[in-house]
């Protein structure tokens, strides 16, 4: 008789260990891929997985075997039309003579797989680090756990704990019971010595049954189980330390920006929030875009809709030091802030800008990232106002981004992990 | 009141025994004899899983077997393949895997074809009976696991994903073709492992010990001794034994590896005769359900067409010829040796005297015990199936211009076919016959295998590879030599370890 078993609870994934094992081994392919694919692919779908080839002659497991030449016999089925003794012309790419014909007629494929989200961005922020990011704090709805701490005598019925409360209900009765039953053993004693030479009548006796009667009823009177045994299991809430940030991304969005400028700030930004999600449970983002006056945005907004005018970059400074202010205390949140722009400010501007930063910015903010999209490589003196405050603080840095195949090193370069 | 078992294509667990019970009921009836049968209800994600194993259930890790289930799984995904039906292994009990988004129509088809099919092929095949051993596998596998992890731990995973990767690359040439092999449990495994290990380093250096000797001797004995003594096949066998650098626990790792390889040894050679085997079960017992009126004609419907496919062969000019489909093959001529048992024809009686009109049941139960691909369609393969077929077989000679077609289905061809086909299975001749030839015990100490070719065939450009593994696993140069036109022997490969 066969046995049938269900094996579909059992862990799947018995392969996972060999996948890993496959997916070290070829990492350095792997980089190249995601890499490559990066460049290739639009950023709003940077999250999914990615399909990943490897040449085959890379990976490939030799055996010994033989190779083309030689006198080779072939049965083949479903002849139609040769008899014995045709002759049929060596086709293309096939056999031939030796080592020149397996050059052409081993065409290799490439080996292609996909790796998963969690496999593809572990490649793509690989030896990346967040600087300073060891901030943990409690988010502002704290999250709670439930936890068991001991018993409490009130409760919900569905939380007795039914051996505690047995347990207090048997020392209850004991503690209670205890001087009756010791006095009536004793007086079951001396009855049973005095009924061996007194008779049922005697006066002693029957003060004696009387006394055993009432200790028998004091006894019978306390009761099994009473309220006041019950125990309840207790739960309590624990706040669960949840790390937390909110990432700032302010975007000068006068005419000088165009949609290629954009584009790439906007690729930037995407890079800086999934390299965030990484690290962070929780995490909002503030989109603030500026011309001459700053204003806070949805994201549809902050990456589409055009405006013109000129440029007055510590609006949107100021507006991030507010909102700093009024709803992320850095008591409670990492701050992280990226900033692009094309390097063109109100000629006053720039300095108030940079004192703005120094005085009221920086001190609270885990990061921040400048990056200048310009055509050529020169800078503004927006720039150069910058490099000051960079000089001052270390988590401030600055980069120039001209082409959409730079923002991955340019982020690589922000984010390098900092052997010190 | 009908007397279908089901009538739904939906599966569960009750149609499943009662299915079972029914075929095997049958297959008991038509003489079947069978190891106890587990059945085991997976997933599509664990049948990937078991495909990238090889269908060991317990398999140790391997990067190779990563990329192999990477490999199923972008194909699965993209729809290209469709995952096998089943898969079986050759274990007592014999486990057979069934997969849940089947319907109990292929469930049923399953169950005949792997549990009762390949079952008691397993069990009475010759070849199987010799080289496996059913009962200890899935322990021996499991001890195989557990010790390639010890070592991983000890050794570090690099050191022992190096070390499989040269035996994986020498896993054909470590199987014992004359040999056989005895027969443990896993526990006089383990014990034997711990005796080896005390016992092999000191074995192994005695090779190398300088004897003080007669300088007399020593002139006369100038010529160096050649050693081994004999050619040896089993190139991972002779490197466990002999291999002069290695470590214990690397020997170790090469056995397992070996004794995998030997284990699989069975079931290359026999895979036309095995998949035939059991086609010929599933199609015959569910063809006894439908005669009993136990299933319904949907059912039978299902059945037919998932059968056509799997015996579908295309011909050799079509986009989706890939070599001879063994299920067609075997299929066919296990049929054919029933219809010549129970209706010959003239031709029947004079190409298979000895069967023709004999009990099928007997008939066929012989063929699947005592034969092998090569041997079984040499004996058995007859000229009208080769006609159904259209065989015909194409010489091609390096040292003509064009290809010849050399036979065809006709009466001068039959013979000729039979032979080739029957080669083409052939082990021997399809993996170049390399052995362990000499080793240099006075000098560099190093590896020279000798090839000896069939039909004048040239090794194949991985050679240099395989050859770098096989010097990873010495320790020393590993050189092949071979004939050559003339017949004298050139060294045509050489893997230098420098020191």
């Amino acid at each position: 008789m066969s046995q049938v078993i269900d094996r579909r609870v059992n862990g799947k994934n018995k392969s996972a260990v060999n996948r890993q094992k496959f997916i070290r081994r070829y990492k350095k392919h792997l980089k190249d891929a995601v890499e490559e694919a990066v460049s290739k692919r639009s950023i709003t779908d940077m999250e999914h997985g990615e399909k990943i080839n490897i040449p085959a002659k890379d990976i490939s497991e030799p055996t010994f075997g033989t190779g083309r030449g030689g006198r080779q016999e072939q049965v083949y089925p479903g002849n139609e039309e040769f008899i014995t003794g045709d002759q049929i012309p060596r086709p293309q790419g096939g056999s031939g003579g030796g080592k020149k014909a397996s050059d052409s007629g081993e065409g290799e494929d490439d080996f292609s797989f996909s790796l998963s989200r969690d496999e593809f961005m572990d490649l793509f922020f690989e030896d990346l680090e967040l600087p300073r990011m060891i901030k943990t704090q409690l988010t502002r709805e704290v999250q709670f756990k439930k936890i068991r701490a001991g018993y409490t005598v009130h409760g919900n019925p569905s939380n007795i704990s039914v051996i505690r409360s047995m347990k207090g209900a048997l020392a209850r009765r004991i503690a209670l019971t205890a001087s009756p039953s010791r006095r009536l053993h004793e007086a079951e004693e001396e009855l049973a010595l005095l009924l061996e030479k007194a008779l049922d009548d005697d006066p002693l006796v029957i003060a004696l049954r009387d006394e055993i009667k009432e200790l028998k009823r004091r006894i019978r009177k306390v009761p099994f189980i009473d309220t006041f045994d019950l125990r309840y299991n207790n739960r309590i809430d624990e706040p669960v330390p949840t790390s937390q940030a909110v990432m700032f991304c302010l975007m000068d969005v006068s005419g000088s920006m165009g949609k290629f400028e954009k584009e790439i700030a906007k690729r930037f930004f995407t890079l800086l929030y999934l390299f965030l999600t990484r690290s962070y449970e929780r995490i909002e983002v503030v989109f603030i875009r500026h011309h001459t006056i700053a204003k806070e945005v949805d994201e549809e907004e902050f990456f589409y809709s055009r405006e013109t005018g000129g440029t007055v970059v510590s609006s949107a400074i100021k507006m991030m030091r507010d909102i700093i202010h009024e709803r992320y205390p850095s008591s409670d949140w990492n701050i992280y802030a990226a900033q692009a722009s094309d390097g063109d400010n109100w000629a006053d501007d720039s300095h108030v800008c940079r004192d703005m930063l120094l005085e009221s910015i920086m001190p609270y903010l885990q990061y921040y990232a400048y990056v200048e999209v310009t055509e050529d490589d020169s800078t503004g003196d927006l720039w150069d106002e910058y490099q000051t405050v960079s000089d001052v603080y270390n988590n401030f840095a600055t980069q120039t981004i001209s082409d959409n195949a730079d923002i991955y090193p340019v982020f690589r370069k922000l984010f390098e992990k900092q052997w010190s | 009141m009908s007397s279908y078992i089901s009538e739904g294509s939906e599966w569960n667990f009750e149609l499943l025994d009662r299915y079972d019970c029914e075929i095997s009921r049958i297959a008991a009836n038509f003489g079947l004899d069978t190891y106890p049968n587990q059945i085991e209800v997976i997933t599509a994600e664990q049948m990937m899983d078991a495909y990238s194993t090889v269908g060991m259930p317990v398999g140790y890790h391997h990067w190779s077997f990563g990329k192999q289930f990477l490999g199923v799984e972008q194909r699965y995904r993209r729809g290209r393949m469709g995952l096998a039906y089943e898969i079986v292994i050759n274990s007592n009990p014999c486990i057979a895997y069934l997969m849940e988004e089947n319907t109990m129509t292929m469930q049923a088809l399953v169950i005949a074809h792997a549990s009762y099919g390949h079952n008691s092929f397993f069990k009475n095949n010759y070849l199987f009976q010799t080289w496996t051993n059913a009962d200890s596998i899935v322990d021996y596998l499991l001890f195989a696991r557990n010790y390639i992890q010890k070592c991983e731990q000890r050794y570090g995973e690099e050191e022992v994903e190096m070390l499989l990767d040269s035996c994986h690359a020498l896993m054909n040439y470590g199987v014992d073709r004359y040999k056989r092999p005895q027969r443990l449990t896993l526990v006089d495994e383990e014990r034997r492992q711990a005796e080896r290990e005390a016992y092999m380093q000191s074995q192994i250096n005695d090779l190398w010990r300088t004897l003080p000797t007669n300088p007399d001797k020593d002139q006369a004995q100038s010529e160096a001794p050649l050693w081994p003594t004999e050619p040896q096949e089993n190139i991972l066998y002779f490197i466990e034994k002999n291999a002069p650098l290695l470590e214990k626990w690397q020997r170790e790792i090469i056995r397992i590896v070996r004794k995998i390889a030997q284990y699989f040894y069975p079931q290359r050679q026999t895979q036309v005769m095995n998949e035939g085997w059991a086609t010929f079960w599933h199609y015959t017992i569910l063809n006894q359900l439908y005669d009993e009126k136990l299933v319904t004609d949907g059912f039978m419907i299902e059945f037919l067409q998932a059968h056509t496919n799997v015996v579908y062969q295309p011909p050799f000019d079509s986009p989706y010829f890939s070599g001879i489909n063994p299920y067609t093959l075997g299929f066919n001529m296990m049929q054919d040796i029933r219809r010549i048992c129970e209706f010959p024809t003239d031709e029947d009686r004079e190409w298979f005297p000895e069967i023709a009109g004999s009990d099928w049941k007997k008939t066929l139960d012989f063929a699947m015990r005592n034969f092998k691909d090569e041997s079984f369609i040499l004996q058995y393969l007859s000229p009208r199936l080769i006609r159904e077929l259209k065989l015909f077989s194409i010489l091609d000679d390096d040292k003509e211009n064009m290809l010849n077609v050399s036979a065809i289905h006709d009466e001068a061809g039959y013979r000729y076919i039979r032979t080739a086909l029957a080669e083409q299975y052939n082990l021997g001749s399809r993996e170049p016959n390399l052995q362990v030839h000499k080793v240099d015990v006075r000098g560099d100490r190093s590896l020279t295998l000798r090839y000896t070719p069939h039909n004048r065939r040239p090794l194949n450009d991985e050679t240099d590879e395989v050859i770098k593994h096989l010097s990873r696993l010495w320790g020393f140069t590993v050189r092949i030599e071979a004939p050559d036109e003339e017949g004298a022997v050139q060294q045509t490969h050489e893997c230098v370890v420098g020191t």
